[in-house]
């Protein structure tokens, strides 16, 4: 299994629109932010106890900036390779993509976790 | 260099200017702008911290002899330093300042006090549980210790209702009524602002706020609710006050008085401040008020009095202060 996914990841090439997906996955978790309150604030009145679709679409959110980080992280490390990787070679431009897409992974990831943690402590609609 | 040092210290002492004891978010009398304070101080000290840490380490970096630094370790140093401190550090200030966003608790028989902004002036109506409501204006008193709601909304233009040594401020919009809900913690006398331009006089539009012992403050609502009671020697003010119109546009309970446009002036000689917080109250300030009211305010709505007799306006002063 192990195998055939990683077979699968490196199949996969990074290029500039997988670089793009977790500040993508990032704004549509702020967006859904701003829409679910102002849905429940509108409708309700109030922040609900549990936030079940908060917490489902921020868990999405996550593991999808999360994944997008860990193929990036395998493909940046494409063996048998010497450093320097500064050459305009494919595997040298891959390097580049995939370690770029790995810190945007990070920040969007942290970016979300940010977003929501708002919501953990606001009860109330103003 | 002299002139530098010296410019600097007169320009810290225009700053220091600004410093009082009445409107100031320095100065706290309420629960959430203790706060606020609170938070102000921590994030000072953190910012002082971390900006000496980045002095440290850059003189560090300057001076580190040749060939000691690498660029792996640099680049180590970046990612920690640069990367995750600042990831963790951000995110417990986050956590650490997000209660402070909570409102304070407000029950069902806890006092009301709408306040509506008015270009100049505000106009304030209490609202005791179980009782019919209270109307004045320019000037707010609340309880020590107890809950207060204040119901802020607007009469033509944006206003902002602000104490600073209160709580945090919070906008008038016409047709929407916003909540603040305050506790103050010590009795004493203050200043809130107009924080939101709204024309002319807006830096002229402020307000005294007095925070008084429960018990105290329950006998000052019970005489504002009583009708005026002017003194009997001012009857001649009271006849220039309605010959000259005052009425159109100011109420006085307890007289024919019912104007809706200016602040009610019931108790207006109680007041601790005239003209929205302008002046204190005296009988000159009213006097000039009276006579010429756009040049103590400008865009003010009431007209100056150029044809009313002096005597008529020291009358009407003495009218109007008599009523405590």
């Amino acid at each position: 299994m192990k195998r055939g996914l990683h077979g699968m990841v490196t199949r996969l090439k990074v290029t500039l629109w997988t670089l793009i997906v977790p500040p993508t996955v990032w704004a549509a978790h702020f967006l859904f932010s701003y829409l679910w309150a102002a849905i429940h604030c509108a409708k309700v009145g109030g922040f609900p106890r549990l936030p079940i679709l908060y917490a489902v679409g921020t868990i999405v959110a996550l593991l999808l900036i999360a994944g997008a980080g860990i193929i990036a992280h395998l493909q940046s490390r494409v063996p048998g390779d010497t450093p320097p990787h500064e050459e305009g070679t494919d595997s040298d431009r891959m390097r580049f993509l995939a370690f770029s897409t790995v810190l945007l992974a990070a920040l969007s990831f942290v970016g979300v976790l940010f977003t929501a943690a708002p919501v953990l402590f606001l009860t109330d609609c103003r | 260099m002299r002139g530098v040092k010296a410019s600097c210290g007169v320009a810290a002492l225009f700053v220091l200017g600004g410093c009082n004891r009445h409107q100031s978010a320095l100065t706290v009398f309420g629960e959430e702008a203790a706060t606020v304070r609170h938070l102000t101080i921590v994030m000072l000290v953190g910012a002082i911290v971390i900006a000496a840490g980045v002095a440290a380490l850059m003189i560090t970096a300057v001076r580190a002899p040749e060939g000691r630094l690498t660029l792996s370790s640099g680049m180590r140093l970046i990612g920690w330093v640069g990367g995750v401190v600042p990831v963790v550090v951000l995110l417990g200030l986050l956590l650490y300042s997000l209660p402070a966003m909570r409102p304070l608790p407000v029950a069902q028989g806890d006092l009301r006090i709408a306040v509506e902004g008015e270009q100049f002036w505000w106009r304030v109506q209490y609202q005791p549980p179980g009782a019919a409501p209270v109307v004045t204006a320019n000037e707010i008193r609340v309880p020590v210790g107890r809950t207060v709601q204040f119901d802020l909304t607007a009469g033509d233009v944006i206003h902002s209702f602000w104490i600073p040594g209160l709580a945090g401020k919070m906008d008038m919009i016409p047709g929407r009524t916003n909540r603040l809900i305050v506790r103050a913690s010590r009795p004493g006398t203050f200043r809130g602002v107009c924080t939101e331009f709204c024309g002319l006089s807006h830096a002229l539009m402020a307000f005294d706020v007095v925070a008084m012992e429960p018990a105290a403050f329950d006998a000052w609502l019970a005489n504002e609710r009583r009708p005026a009671a002017p003194a009997a020697a001012t009857a001649a003010g009271a006849r220039a006050f309605a010959a000259n119109g005052c009425a159109g546009c100011h109420a006085i309970a307890g007289t024919d008085a019912a104007g809706q446009i200016g602040p009610d002036l019931t108790h207006v000689g109680s007041r601790t401040s005239l003209g929205a917080g302008n002046q204190p109250m005296s009988r000159a300030a009213l006097v000039r008020f009276i006579e010429d009211a756009p040049a103590v305010k400008p865009g003010a709505r009431m007209p100056a009095y150029p044809q009313m007799s002096r005597q008529d306006a020291q009358a009407i002063a003495a009218y109007l202060e008599s009523m405590k």
